[in-house]
């Protein structure tokens, strides 16, 4: 499931190269080139990992090692709308992983990947702070508590049909002018 | 150089030497799966090559203690042997235990430690957590089976030696961790055709040959580690 780099992102990868001759070719400074990176594009896409390594004169691997190490270091691009299922303890207690699974199973995709339209992205998060709703997920900014696994489709519907809408409108604008 | 008591028998060894090292050369086995010469510091990451030391409170893994004069080692006590089997037990539930399909039976560590032990392969008690992915077939020559992997490390190890960098690596954690080709592909010169050090150290059948040449999918750059997550 490798995804294309949008124009934007092969800038922003431009970019990156640029910045990298700022870092010496030293293996300690993996950590700081990888956050840098990530700061640039979001996540870390394979195209990155490359140049790091070449960067570094170490291998693809020994990136990759250090960096899926690591919870802050993601390798799919963020959707457009983030999924966030809390797994905390109030919300594991509650079937927090229950709600996570139909979020996978329903978009197709596992935690920390994005589906290939870039649509949706899920990830697994550690108490958003508040536990008296848990089950929680976050969708975009909103936070939906006591989630049940019937309501996943009705969430990820609405999203849906909020996009139809918009294009509809946006069409009717543009015939409408 | 030092001499001492190991069950009872009397040793002498090189100072320097690994306790552990000097067992296993001296026909006493201790069962041990991280353990390398080289490997510098060792990575003490099986938790298997428990003895007890005479003046020591606990148990300590032998592969990190040197031999020293006078001491009086017992490799067969019930706290060592409680210590390994519940390790073992540990590493038997996150295995799939598939003996007559794989192609270390009958030269595995594992096998060899159950039977010492006396733990069944399938050990009750347990719940069985396995990984999703039965067999990571990224690499252009080899099979690698997550399933099966006590992450020993030696394989790392090994390639680092051979090749002066590893092609090989530990990915993500805890339960996940894995070993992790990525990259191979884009690799100036890939050795791994004719070298098959990993597969040779590895203690189980974790890593294997590509059954054909024709599975053996050409330079298909980029392609994703089937583990990421
Ligand atoms: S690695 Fe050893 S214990 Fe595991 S299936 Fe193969 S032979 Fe059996
Ligand atoms: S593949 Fe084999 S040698 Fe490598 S870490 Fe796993 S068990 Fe050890
Ligand atoms: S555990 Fe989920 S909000 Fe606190
Ligand atoms: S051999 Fe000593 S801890 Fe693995």
């Amino acid at each position: 499931m490798n995804q294309e780099l949008t124009p934007e992102e092969k800038e922003a990868l431009k970019h990156v190269a640029s910045k990298l001759e700022f870092y010496e070719e030293q293996r300690r400074n993996l950590i700081p080139i990888l956050q840098m990176v990530q700061e640039t594009l979001a996540y870390l896409p394979p195209e990155a990992i490359k140049l790091v390594a070449e960067h570094l004169a170490i291998f693809e691997c020994e990136v990759y090692g250090v960096a899926t190490f690591y919870n802050q270091f993601r390798f799919h691009p963020p959707g457009k709308h983030p999924i966030k299922a809390c797994l905390g303890t109030a919300c594991h207690v509650r079937g927090g992983d229950i709600i996570l699974e139909n979020f996978e199973r329903k978009l197709g995709i596992h935690a920390g990947e994005t589906t290939p339209d870039r649509e949706f992205s899920i990830e697994k998060v550690a108490c958003v702070g508040c536990c008296a709703l848990a089950p929680v997920a976050i969708i975009d900014e909103t936070v939906h508590g006591h989630m049940a696994p019937s309501k996943v489709e009705g969430l990820l519907m609405r999203i849906e049909i909020e996009k139809e809408m918009e294009e509809r409108a946006k069409k009717k604008d543009e015939s409408g002018q | 150089m030092p001499k001492f008591l190991v069950d009872n028998k009397e040793i002498k060894a090189k100072q320097g030497t690994t306790l552990l090292k000097v067992c296993l050369d001296n026909q006493i086995y201790i069962p041990n799966l991280c353990y390398l010469e080289g490997i510098d510091p060792p990575s003490v990451s099986c938790r298997m090559c428990f003895v007890e030391i005479e003046g020591e409170r606990q148990p300590v893994t032998s592969c990190t203690v040197f031999v020293k004069d006078d001491m009086v080692v017992k490799t067969d006590t019930p706290a060592v042997r409680q210590l390994q089997r519940t390790a073992l037990r540990l590493l038997l539930s996150v295995h799939h235990v598939d003996c007559k399909n794989c192609q270390a039976n009958k030269k595995c560590e594992l096998q060899r430690m159950a039977k010492f032990l006396k733990v069944g392969l399938k050990p009750k008690g347990l719940g069985i957590y396995l990984r999703e992915v039965e067999i990571d077939r990224s690499h252009p020559f080899l099979d690698y089976y997550p399933n099966r992997c006590v992450l020993c490390g030696k394989c790392v190890h090994v390639c680092r030696e051979k090749n002066g960098q590893s092609a090989l690596t530990f990915s993500k954690r805890g339960f996940d961790t894995v070993i992790s080709f990525y990259g191979v592909r884009d690799l100036p010169t890939p050795e791994c055709e004719n070298c098959n050090v990993c597969i040779d150290i590895c203690p189980v059948g974790a890593l294997a040959l590509k059954e054909t040449q024709k599975e053996a999918v050409p330079n298909l750059q980029g392609e994703e580690d089937p583990n990421i997550a």
